[in-house]
C-alpha cells in the first residue's frame, strides 16, 4: 500500500508517528498551518511557526524518508482579530518561495463571524495575487453547513480563483455535494467523534464517485489517528474495492491535486 | 455489495451504536435538571432514523446545523457544541 497524507499537523505529533506512517506506506505529508490550541500572543509567534513548518519539520520528516510539505496562513480560530491577521498576512509572501510551501491554508471560517469572513477574503486575495493553491478548513459540527456556504460564496466572488486549484476540507454528507457541484476538490477528514468515520467516508466515495475527493487524518494535538488513511484503505478492501480503486483515492487523487504546485514531488 | 453482505459486515456494529444511543437517552432521563436545545435537535435527528427515504446521514447532520445564511457579528467562543441553539 502507498498513500499521501494531505493534511496532518505533525508539529503536534511524536516521532513514533513518523515511524508508523513511513512503515505504513506514507509517500508524503502535507501540513497546513493551524491553531496551536491556544492563541498566539503576537504575529512573531506565527513567524516562528512558519519557520518551523518550512525549515525544521521537513528535516524531521526526512529522517524517515518522507517528503514534508506545508501550507501557510493565520487559521480561522485566530482570525477574529483582523489587525493581527493583517500583520501575519504581511509576511506570508516572504515564505511562499520556500521549497516545501504548497499554497495558502488552512484558511476558512470557524464560528462564521464577519471578521473571520473578512480575513478569509484577504487570504483568498493573497492566494490569487501570488497564484497559490488554496486549502480551506470548514467549521465544525453545527457551524459547518453555513460556513461551507459562506466559503463557497467568498471563493466564487473572486473571479481570479479557479475551483480546480482549491480543496475544501472536512466535508461531510451535507456539504460534499455543494462543494463538488461548484467544481472544487473536497477533502474528507477521518477524525474520531467530530468529522467523518472511515465507513462514512467510503459511503461518500460510493455515492459521489472518487473524482476530486481525497481523505486525510488531520492528526493533531487532539484525539486523532495518524494512520486513519491506511485503516480506511483496509476498510475499503473489506468492502470489496479493488487495490487499484483504493490507490486512486489515497495516492493518485492527492497527487493529481498537489501536482498543480510545481514544488510538489515524491522521492 | 448486496444487502446480506452489508448486514454481515456492519450489523453488529450498528446494533452496538444504537444501544449506546438508547443508554444515553436513559442517562439523560435519569438525571435531574433541565435539558437544552441540544436534546431538541437530538430528538429531531432520531426521527430521521425511521424515515424510509435515502440520505439519512445527511438529514441527521442537517437537523443539528445552523440553517441561517448571514455571518454573526463576532465570534465570542471558538468551540462548537454540536447543535444550533436556534433549534428550540
Amino acid at each position: 500500500m502507498r498513500y499521501i497524507e494531505p493534511h496532518a499537523h505533525m508539529v503536534s505529533r511524536v516521532t513514533d508517528d513518523y515511524v508508523a506512517m513511513a512503515a505504513s506506506g506514507c509517500a508524503a505529508i502535507c501540513e497546513p498551518a493551524f491553531w496551536a490550541g491556544f492563541d498566539r500572543g503576537s504575529s512573531a509567534g506565527f513567524h516562528d511557526y512558519f519557520l518551523q513548518l518550512t525549515d525544521y519539520e521537513p528535516k524531521r520528516a526526512a529522517k524517515y524518508g518522507i517528503p514534508h510539505f506545508c501550507w501557510l496562513c493565520i487559521n480561522p480560530k485566530e482570525s477574529e482579530d483582523v489587525g493581527l491577521a493583517k500583520e501575519v498576512l504581511s509576511f506570508i509572501p516572504e515564505f511562499l518561495d520556500r521549497p516545501n510551501v504548497l499554497g495558502i491554508g488552512e484558511i476558512g471560517l470557524n464560528k462564521n463571524s464577519r471578521n473571520e469572513l473578512e480575513v478569509l477574503e484577504m487570504h483568498i486575495d493573497l492566494a490569487a495575487r501570488h497564484d497559490q493553491l488554496i486549502l480551506v478548513h470548514t467549521p465544525h459540527l453545527e457551524d459547518k453547513l453555513k460556513g461551507t456556504r459562506l466559503t463557497l460564496d467568498a471563493l466564487r466572488n473572486n473571479p481570479r480563483i479557479r475551483p480546480e486549484r482549491v480543496i475544501i476540507d472536512h466535508v461531510e454528507e451535507h456539504t460534499v455535494g455543494m462543494v463538488l457541484d461548484a467544481g472544487f476538490w473536497a477533502g474528507m477528514t477521518l477524525y474520531p467523534g467530530s468529522k467523518c468515520s472511515p465507513v462514512r467516508a467510503i459511503d461518500i466515495i460510493e455515492n459521489y464517485g472518487p473524482e476530486r475527493l481525497w481523505m486525510n487524518s488531520a492528526c493533531d494535538w487532539g484525539v486523532s489517528i495518524p494512520l486513519s488513511i491506511p485503516y480506511t484503505a483496509l476498510e475499503m478492501r473489506r468492502r470489496g474495492h479493488s487495490a487499484e480503486a483504493v490507490d486512486d483515492v489515497i495516492y493518485q487523487n492527492p497527487l493529481r491535486f498537489l501536482s498543480q504546485c510545481g514544488k510538489f514531488g515524491l522521492r | 455489495m448486496n444487502r446480506q453482505q452489508i448486514l454481515e459486515l456492519d450489523f453488529i456494529e450498528a446494533r452496538h451504536k444504537l444501544i449506546d444511543i438508547g443508554a444515553f437517552l436513559d442517562r439523560v432521563r435519569r438525571a435531574s435538571g433541565e435539558e437544552d436545545f441540544r436534546m431538541v435537535a437530538f430528538r429531531k435527528a432520531i426521527g430521521e432514523l425511521t424515515n424510509p427515504e435515502e440520505r439519512a446521514a445527511e438529514r441527521i447532520l442537517l437537523a443539528f446545523s445552523d440553517p441561517t445564511t448571514e455571518p454573526i457579528p463576532s465570534a465570542t467562543t471558538k468551540a462548537a457544541c454540536g447543535a444550533w441553539p436556534g433549534s428550540c
